[in-house]
């Protein structure tokens, strides 16, 4: 048997699932936030320039004045009081996208700050909303009608970075032998997570869906440089430590010593 | 398991159940279940959307349509579509479908124009329709009535419309909205071939190496076609090239190879230059033999003006009198000083349009005055006319026109030159078009696998019905025309018409209908299948002429539009599957199809809005004497000679036209149509109550069948030969002609066309009968004394100048302004803004303009703004990042929105030969809204 200390039980990690989600505690406002269906989650999308989501949530006032001033109602206030916070501004695609104004209204009107301006403008000091990172857009292939082979591109046309953010890409359709496909390319660098995408496909649950930057994406350590591409170089970090060094031997000598089942009776 | 019904709800009630509580089922149960399900049909149909003509299969069950798919079957698309043909199983089912006749009508339930709406009975519409007819026959004759036709009707609606209105009514005053779309490619295509529609198939785009898209944006508006480009391009990426020709830059600009933006108008002399190329540097190119053998130069006036109202007119508003003075007269700019220098013109002159009532025609000359008539057309002149872009650099852009060249006289290149609107609707379309045939007959590169110029048709039956059928003012089926007797003479035979029925004026066209309206001449209106009081430029006074004036319009349509809007009475029409039908595609494919269900509502097909209509005139109140405007005899009266050929006079028009003896010869139930609903035949479950107020049982024969049947006869024999109409239900459409049931794919060429072949001159035979006998002259004009000229056989390759449109932009209308469409939404929007996944995609239409022309004028992406010309204004919001990215000087507006109602801004300026409406140049301001 292994050590159970290094295993949480499945009892415990369920436990821990329930505290993180409240369901234990406030059960009530539960459902009724799931009668009113408004219950802001993990995957809702902030207004350009938000903070990072702990920040945010430290910073954010609810004082609402975002919502009014984006000129779409692109931004509802949350109405349930669980990690997404009751009062705080979030926006679903689907129903209605965030526009990209040039004049980006929403946030230099924030009073706390929990939409950073600068997080917007260009070295110049003009705005430029195309730096905004609300989340980031995803493809699901299998349910993609132009994967299909229909021509669509519904998504790339409607992307405010067209041939940045959304790129095609031509591939032969070796069934019919002699159409193609073009296929919709989300290129992350570019996109805003603005949701147009989302909004404009025309299958029943869209095929192009923009989650939080963080579900979206992965992350590729630093111990390995692309020896390809000089600049990706920038991504060593050298500030110090280098590979973390082992501590003792004890892992090794525990090891060691347990015979356990290497011989069978 | 023997599978039964109830075995079938035993399982079917086992797995919904076990799915509710997380249990799974055997496989074995789960399968069956899925084999019972499968009882619906399938059955083959078309797209109902554009020119491409890619085949559809529907579903139905219990009378319901629940799926379509692309057909695999179909060589066009292979089982693909674009979104909208991927949405052709909502497209019946809109909300506010129109299910009941509406007439507008007081309080009494009589007719008033200034009435509201109200669901009357059929018997009170048709009652109305015939009372109105009468009227308008009787104070007017036959020219008192404007029938606006479409490239969207079946062709048995197509020819039945035509049969009633020329052979009936004997009026000529119907026309398609195909005139907005295909008139100046058919202009062009009588005017060089003598017969109308191109000379190649699809099949080309797997063959040739080169494409170049002239003022055609396929990507967006023949999608399943800008697929099969693609995968040519990824076939063999180096050698196959892609030059997209436009005002601005659009999605075709992704996958090309060359992107070419120029100056509105100047494909004029883009085309030039590149015959100059070919005459003056690479005289090696010119396939000698191929011209020699199969082709004449000629030319014609210019002097013709821009198809515009006449000046003086009481209705012309003051802010628009500075353009309509042009077609009198017009001085003449720099570049057209040089253009017209060979006639004797320079800059400053005044030209007067002397020849702007005989625009057509055109005389032979010889191949040194073509070649002195391309002497100006040099690199330097041509990339500083036609440079579209302020900001591009003109070497570069020189470069661009070089390379342009070079492609298409490489030798062993084969090229395919695809154009829609942008050379059609043009006020020197049929000029253009006959430019694209003049480059490629110099080369030799026509009507060969691979190689040809390629008029595509952007409406998904302007072929096969508008232009087959004849549904236009000037013609009759299968080419032939009004104007000429003996023609006249074949139709009056195949229709059993008197000798002389058939009016021999030609009638109004499109743009002359509504002004025929607005002067009072026509009173009685009817729009089939299409949206002429949205469709149409300068669309304010069109609406108002047909609101105010005293006149009734009837509007057959499946959905409230703006034309809808503007009617007196409204009778709802059954949709594409809801009846059986036949559509001709661009490539000259015609394709049929069954009635898939029953229509919804009380609305019924379109056929049977005229057939029945047809029953409320007796011969003897239509076929005597008749004045014509313009015919100072009028048209005689025929009914003598009628009841000399054993017509009674107090026969119908239905009698003589529709239920005659030889349309009762096809019987009803027929083994073709077993299983399907036939509503013309029999009737359906619905048993509407109809014309008479009696319930709808049929006409008790085939009448689709009979219809298909006697149209044929038409064109047997003519070049335009068709099989008949029970293969076209067992195969995905043929090409015509279609001669011992072998389909033509490349027409002309006497390895594939019978009747090149019979033509016996050689590897080619332009064997088209039109226009083929001319005067000769010089580039200045016909010399009579140099006699005619006999063509027979041979195409003409044509001398034709630039020239500027007669609207460009000034100080006070600084910008140019174009139209098109978008992918997502079909013309006027009445049915795809109606799907909701397509609404929501695209819901407005979005004025796209120059960033930084944008930024200069103070606006910013998303701001409304007005957008006005001479003639009226409509707010859009303005995209500055989206789909079609404008050069400076030029903005773009879709023209599917009724909220967006940009017709009141464009022009009704119209190409004086094909009298096609340019709806791609007028001169626009902007301004905050």
């Amino acid at each position: 048997m292994g050590d159970k200390k290094s295993y949480p039980s499945r009892r415990d990690a369920i436990k821990k699932l329930f505290k993180g989600t409240g369901y234990l505690g406030i059960s009530g406002t539960v459902l009724g936030s799931l009668a009113t269906g408004l219950a802001a989650n993990k995957l809702e999308l902030r207004p350009p320039g938000a903070l990072e989501e702990k920040d945010f949530l430290k910073a954010c006032l609810k004082c609402g004045i975002c919502v009014e001033a984006c000129p779409y109602d692109s931004l509802i206030l949350s109405k349930v009081n669980d990690e997404a916070g009751l009062g705080t501004p979030f926006f679903r695609p689907r129903e209605i996208p965030c526009y990209m104004c040039p004049e980006i209204p929403c946030v230099p009107v924030c009073p706390s700050g929990a939409l950073d301006i600068r997080k917007l403008q260009n070295v110049s000091g003009d705005l430029n909303i195309n730096k905004a990172k609300m989340g980031l857009a995803v493809v699901h292939k299998e349910t993609c009608i132009a994967f299909w082979g229909i021509q669509c591109d519904v998504c790339y046309r409607a992307c405010p970075l067209m041939d940045e953010a959304i790129t095609l890409e031509y591939d032969k359709n070796e069934r019919t032998g002699k159409h193609a496909f073009l296929k919709p390319v989300v290129n992350g660098e570019f996109c805003t997570g603005c949701g147009l995408c989302e909004h404009a496909c025309v299958t029943e649950k869209p095929a192009i869906k923009v989650l939080p930057i963080d579900v979206a994406t992965g992350k590729v350590g630093d111990h390995y440089i692309k020896g390809w591409d000089k600049l990706d170089e920038k991504r060593l970090n050298s500030s110090g430590k280098g590979q973390q060094q082992p501590e003792g031997n004890k892992d090794a000598i525990d090891y060691l010593n347990d015979w356990e089942d290497l011989i069978d009776e | 398991m023997k599978f039964n019904r109830r075995n079938f709800i035993k399982s079917s009630a086992v797995a919904s159940a076990a799915a509710a509580i997380g249990v799974g089922i055997p496989t074995e149960i789960k399968a069956m279940a899925g084999a019972a399900e499968a009882d619906w049909r399938w059955d083959k149909s078309v797209c109902r959307f554009c020119g491409t003509g890619c085949g559809i299969m529907v579903a139905t069950k219990n009378d319901k349509i629940v799926a379509v798919k692309g057909d695999p079957a179909a060589p066009v698309n292979r089982g693909l579509n674009c979104i909208k043909g991927y949405f052709n199983a909502k497209i019946m089912y809109g909300a506010d479908r129109l299910q009941k006749p509406l007439m507008r009508v007081d309080e009494s339930g009589n007719f008033s124009k200034s009435g509201k709406f109200k669901v009357i009975s059929w018997k009170q519409a048709f009652d109305e329709m015939e009372k109105q007819i009468k009227q308008t026959l009787k104070e007017k004759g036959p020219t008192g009535l404007g029938i606006f036709g479409s490239g969207q009707y079946t062709v048995q609606e197509g020819y039945a419309a035509v049969k009633l209105i020329k052979g009936g009514f004997r009026s000529h005053n119907i026309d398609p909205n195909a005139r907005h779309c295909m008139a100046s490619a058919v202009a062009g295509f009588i005017q060089t071939f003598g017969i109308d529609e191109p000379a190649g198939c699809y099949d080309d785009i797997e063959i040739t190496d080169t494409f170049t898209l002239w003022g055609a944006n396929m990507s967006e508006m023949h999608p399943i076609l800008w697929s099969r480009i693609t995968d040519r391009k990824l076939s063999a990426p180096d050698r196959v090239k892609i030059i997209n020709l436009s005002t601005y830059t659009n999605r075709c600009s992704d996958l090309a190879d060359t992107e070419i933006i120029f100056k509105p108008n100047t494909d004029l002399a883009i085309w030039n230059y590149i015959a100059r190329e070919i005459v003056y540097n690479h005289p090696e190119a010119i396939d000698w033999d191929f011209v020699n053998k199969h082709t004449i130069f000629a030319t014609g006036p210019v002097d013709i003006g821009y198809g515009l109202r006449k000046p003086g007119h009481p209705k012309t508003m003051e802010s628009e009198k500075d353009i309509i003075k042009k077609q009198a007269e017009k001085v003449l700019s720099a570049d057209e000083g040089i253009s017209l220098a060979y006639l004797g013109y320079k800059e400053g002159d005044t030209m007067e349009m002397k020849n702007a009532g005989a625009p057509q025609k055109h005389w032979k000359i010889s191949f040194d005055e073509f070649k002195k008539g391309l002497a100006p057309y040099t690199l330097d002149y041509v990339a500083k006319v036609s440079k579209g872009d302020k900001d591009e650099d003109i070497e570069a852009y020189k470069q661009k026109l070089q390379e342009l060249a070079d492609y298409y006289v490489e030798d062993g290149r084969k090229v395919v030159s695809f154009w829609t609107m942008g050379m059609n609707q043009h006020t020197r379309g049929t000029w253009v078009n006959e430019q694209s045939y003049m480059v490629h007959f110099l080369l030799g590169k026509q009507a060969k696998p691979g190689s040809g110029a390629f008029s595509l048709t952007g409406q998904p039956s302007a072929c096969g019905t508008a232009r087959e059928v004849g549904t236009f003012s000037h013609r009759l089926p299968a080419d032939m025309v009004v104007a000429n007797p003996k023609h006249r003479e074949v139709s009056e035979k195949l229709w059993k018409l008197p000798k002389g029925t058939i009016n021999p004026k030609p009638g109004a066209h499109n743009m002359q209908i509504h002004r025929d309206v607005e002067d009072g001449k026509i009173t009685f209106v009817w729009v089939h299948v299409n949206n002429p009081y949205q469709n149409t430029a300068n669309a304010s006074h069109w609406i108002k002429a047909a609101r105010e004036m005293d006149n009734f319009i009837v509007v057959s349509d499946a959905y409230p539009g703006i034309s809808a809007k503007v009617a007196d009475l409204i009778l709802p029409s059954a949709m594409i599957y809801e009846k059986w039908g036949a559509y001709g595609n661009a490539e000259r494919r015609t394709q049929h199809w069954k009635q898939q269900v029953t229509p919804v509502g009380d609305s019924m097909p379109d056929i049977w809005h005229y057939i029945e209509l047809s029953k409320r005139f007796t011969l003897g109140e239509v076929w005597g004497a008749q004045k014509v405007p313009g015919l100072d005899a009028g048209i005689p009266d025929v009914t003598a000679e009628a009841t000399a050929m054993g017509y009674n006079l107090d026969d119908t028009l239905y009698d003589v036209l529709f239920a005659n003896e030889e349309a009762k010869s096809y019987v009803w139930p027929d083994p073709i149509g077993e299983g399907f609903v036939n509503t013309e035949a029999e009737g359906d479950k619905r048993n509407v109550i109809g014309e008479d107020d009696k319930p709808w049982e049929g006409y008790g024969f085939f009448m689709q069948k009979y219809l298909w049947e006697e149209y044929r006869k038409f064109g047997e024999g003519k070049a335009h030969d068709y099989a008949d109409f029970d293969t076209y239900h067992k195969v995905r459409g043929l090409k015509w002609p279609v001669v011992d049931g072998k389909e033509t794919q490349w027409r002309f060429n006497a390895k594939y066309d019978p009747y090149a072949r019979k033509a016996d001159t050689g590897e080619f035979a332009f064997y088209g009968k039109a226009l083929k006998n001319l005067p000769q002259g010089t580039l200045k004009g016909p010399d009579a004394s140099q006699g005619k000229y006999d063509l027979s056989n041979k195409a003409k390759i044509f001398f034709r100048p630039y020239m500027d449109p007669p609207e460009m932009p000034s100080k006070e209308y600084p910008f140019w302004m174009s139209t098109g469409r978008v992918l997502e939404h079909w013309h006027s929007g009445t049915m795809t803004m109606r799907v909701p996944e397509l609404y929501r995609a695209v819901p407005e239409a979005l004025c796209y303009m120059n960033p930084e022309d944008a930024k200069e004028q103070g606006f910013t992406n998303g701001d409304l703004v007005w957008i006005e010309s001479r003639r009226g204004k409509v707010k859009a919001h303005l995209d500055l990042r989206g789909r079609n990215r404008c050069p400076k000087g030029l903005v773009y507006v879709p023209w599917f929105d009724e909220k967006v109602f940009i017709n009141k801004v464009c022009l009704d300026a119209t190409c004086p030969i094909s009298k096609q409406t340019d709806f791609k140049k007028c001169a626009v301001k902007l301004y905050k809204a």
